[in-house]
């Protein structure tokens, strides 16, 4: 009977944890608009006024919203879109285009997307134009509505908007620009970019067509607001269903928080990177943790080895999150690859960092192969050769230049791309390293 | 899903996190996850694996393959219509030269009744070589999920750290995930797997403790000890067959293989001679030394052809660089 209860409640609990899953993986990795909006409520203000100076004044505008890579940018206009959208009246007057410099490279195919989600492709059928600003034009007049005496507005969104700079002419941002000046139909023109020097991208006539308003996402949060982003991220909504568990749950969020070990891995992680992209990768690791498999279980049901999120599953995350990629590779290589590289480290040593080839390699191999014990790693040189190479298929060393036929692979210069620390270090975790290769690294001399 | 862990040996950890990052059918997954390891890691074999015995609806292509946009674009579309098409509906061969249509493409293959609520995979195998093509082209696969507005995480497996893909204005940040190589333990369980099964495990496996004693300071890489391991048994058995000694007679197997192992170090695994070349050697028990591999059958030309070759032309052979 206690079996049978166990039994239903496990599977009450599963339910519980797959809902929980579900919500918060839908924050960490899907951008939903239902998100809160951290530390930039003044830049949303000044853009919803904007949007709604076009949308329901009619006045043309431009804007550039400037921040680093997981700052916020498209968070910000999603849901500056959203609130607009839910004002009376705009929703059915107002156009959007999407643009993204990714997807549009060059300004011929962003004219085509833009007449597609205009829906105006009936009108232009197989009409010819004579230059872009033509184009553009036509398309602005087929949207002025019945009366011909105003036109929707419409928002232009350009994401990416550095990757349009570098179109031939800067055609499309000068057209666009141009009717945001000129008095004939109403357009906001949004541009989201990580480039702070953007502006000196833009050519003139762009740049002074520009309203050079500039909307800055910095980041701006301290310590204390990154613990409450941390914890509110963890948090259940109060709209999950069961009510008794998401209480029990938001307790456990909040002991969490306050705990010293984790605000330390929170300090360092926060030190590294203030954005909240890196935050939810290190939540994502810590879901997969407190979902630890202990054996791989039937269907897509999994369940978690222990009921709440603990300090010790946060500590894991930390640590797979902080590993040095290189030092991995560095751990799979065989022990001929190793003495190679520490052959190379002793020339750079030796060198100061000058460019080296694979004779010189071998040489200080053979330097070491030479003394009496280490008779073992008596490697013919063609054997030593593809070793090379498949350090050099890694990318762990890399020629000073382009390979030349004139010249024989032995004795092209290479560089090392790895520094003494990453070697040492990875050495310390190297499995089963025979101790005269370590004791060589350490010092090149022998004193036997 | 016990026959999983018999299919994947040595790599429950990694197939673990796997699952959890896939999580249930219809959950949002993480918008791309870049994979990486040595080669022959079982990077591909696995996610391969797991993502066919979990059913779940992806697309695999391998970059290497594909060395064109259009090629690449064209695979993976092609392969989704055909995941999305019911069974015995003929579909037409989808073309896209650009990302742009790209995305539109996928997006309307993507209603499909199929393929609506479900996590869509994209694999791209060798993903070292996206970074050669365009420049639109990674970027664009690491926001895939934020371009097309559906539920898809493009996977990347690659031999080459993340730092050296990211361009250098940033981009998408994805999920890295390392596959450790295999220990010398591993590597031995993986091997002794495939024992032929006319012999015992033992006896393969000793004969594997030897091969991995020779090899395994000069190479790792999975793919090529398997090679080995295939080539050189039947020398190794030479003796059971022969008669001269029995299963049990370590010593004397020893030392009828090491030199040839030795001999193979320097010969089949530079690839100096083919395998069929090695095969034949073995059973004509010739020295490898006699026998004209690539290298010596381009001197051999050389040196018949050499009367007619002038003065000027003969410097430029003989100084040119090995084959």
């Amino acid at each position: 009977m206690s079996s049978r209860k166990s039994k239903s409640s496990n599977l009450i609990q599963a339910d519980y944890v797959s809902q929980v899953q579900r919500i918060l993986r839908e924050r960490f990795c899907h951008q939903s608009p239902h998100g809160n909006l951290f530390g930039v409520q003044v830049q949303y203000k000044h853009l919803i006024e904007l949007l709604k100076r076009t949308a329901i004044h009619g006045e043309s505008n431009s804007v550039l919203i400037i921040g680093p890579r997981g700052s916020g940018k498209t968070m910000l206009i999603n849901h500056a879109l959203k609130e607009l959208m839910e004002v009376e009246g705009v929703s059915e007057n107002i156009l959007q285009v999407h643009l993204n410099g990714l997807l549009q490279i060059n300004d011929k195919i962003a004219l085509k997307e833009i007449t597609r989600q205009l829906n105006l492709e009936n009108v232009v059928g197989d009409k010819v134009f004579g230059s872009f600003a033509e184009n553009l034009s036509f398309l602005l007049e087929a949207l002025k509505k019945g009366d011909r005496t105003s036109s929707c507005p419409v928002i232009f969104i350009l994401d990416e908007f550095d990757l349009f700079a570098h179109h031939k002419n800067q055609t499309l941002l000068y057209n666009l620009l141009d009717i945001s000046q000129s008095a004939q139909t109403p357009v906001v023109i949004i541009g989201l970019t990580c480039r702070l020097d953007i502006l000196e991208l833009l050519e003139k006539r762009v740049k002074s067509r520009f309203s050079h308003r500039q909307i800055h996402l910095m980041n701006s949060f301290s310590f204390p607001q990154y613990l409450k982003i941390f914890k509110e991220q963890l948090s259940l909504p109060s709209i999950f269903p069961e009510k008794i568990f998401a209480e029990k749950w938001n307790e456990n969020v909040q002991s969490l928080s306050e705990d010293r070990s984790v605000k330390e891995v929170l300090q360092k992680h926060f030190n590294v990177s203030k954005n909240l992209r890196s935050l939810h990768m290190l939540l994502i690791l810590l879901l997969h943790f407190w979902f630890c498999l202990g054996n791989m279980l039937a269907l897509n049901r999994v369940t978690p080895s222990h009921p709440f999120i603990t300090a010790a599953d946060l500590m894991e995350a930390n640590q797979l999150c902080s590993m040095d990629s290189k030092g991995n590779i560095v751990h799979g290589l065989s022990v001929l690859e190793i003495c190679l590289i520490i052959a190379m480290k002793h020339l750079n040593d030796i060198y100061e960092e000058e460019p080296f080839n694979f004779q010189m390699v071998y040489n200080e191999f053979q330097k070491f192969v030479q003394r009496k014990a280490h008779s073992v790693y008596n490697f013919e040189k063609p054997v030593v050769m593809k070793a090379f190479e498949h350090l050099q298929q890694l990318e762990l060393i890399r020629p000073m230049e382009r390979t030349s036929v004139n010249a024989q692979r032995e004795y092209q210069l290479m560089k090392l791309l790895l520094d003494n620390t990453q070697i040492m270090n990875a050495l310390q975790k190297y499995p089963n390293c025979p101790t005269d290769v370590r004791q060589w690294a350490t010092s090149s001399l022998s004193w036997l | 899903m016990l026959h999983l862990e018999n299919m994947v040996l040595c790599r429950e950890s990694q197939v673990s996190t796997l699952q959890s990052l896939f999580g249930e059918r219809h959950h949002f997954s993480f918008p791309s996850i870049f994979i990486y390891g040595h080669t022959a890691s079982g990077k591909t074999y696995v996610t391969q694996t797991l993502l066919r015995s979990l059913e779940l609806p992806h697309v695999f292509v391998n970059c290497v393959e594909c060395f064109t946009l259009r090629l690449l674009l064209e695979q993976i579309l092609n392969k989704l219509n055909h995941l999305s098409s019911s069974e015995g509906e003929c579909s037409t061969h989808i073309t896209c030269e650009i990302f742009n249509d790209f995305v539109r493409l996928f997006k309307q293959i993507t209603e499909a009744e199929n393929l609506k609520d479900q996590t869509v995979y994209i694999v791209l195998d060798k993903a070292e070589y996206l970074r050669d093509m365009e420049a639109n082209l990674l970027p664009g696969f690491l926001r895939l999920q934020e371009l097309t507005d559906r539920n898809v995480t493009v996977i990347f497996l690659s031999e080459i750290v993340w730092e050296k893909f990211r361009p250098n204005t940033g981009c998408f940040e994805p999920f890295v995930l390392y596959f450790p190589d295999y220990s010398i333990g591993n590597l031995q369980k993986i091997l002794s797997h495939d024992h032929p099964p006319e012999y015992s495990a033992d006896f393969y496996a000793a004969y594997i403790n030897i091969l991995l004693g020779v090899f395994y300071t000069v190479c790792r890489d999975l793919k090529e000890l398997r090679h080995l391991a295939v080539l050189n048994f039947p020398k190794y058995c030479e003796p059971v067959v022969k008669g001269e000694a029995n299963e049990r007679d370590t010593r004397k197997l020893w030392r009828n293989i090491e030199p040839h192992l030795k001999k193979a170090m320097q010969t089949v695994y530079l690839r100096e001679i083919s395998s069929s070349q090695w095969e034949k050697l073995q059973k004509d028990d010739t020295d490898p030394g006699q026998l004209k591999g690539i290298k010596g059958s381009v001197e051999t030309v050389t040196r018949d052809t050499s009367s007619v070759i002038t003065h000027n032309q003969d410097t430029k052979v003989h100084t040119k660089e090995h084959v």
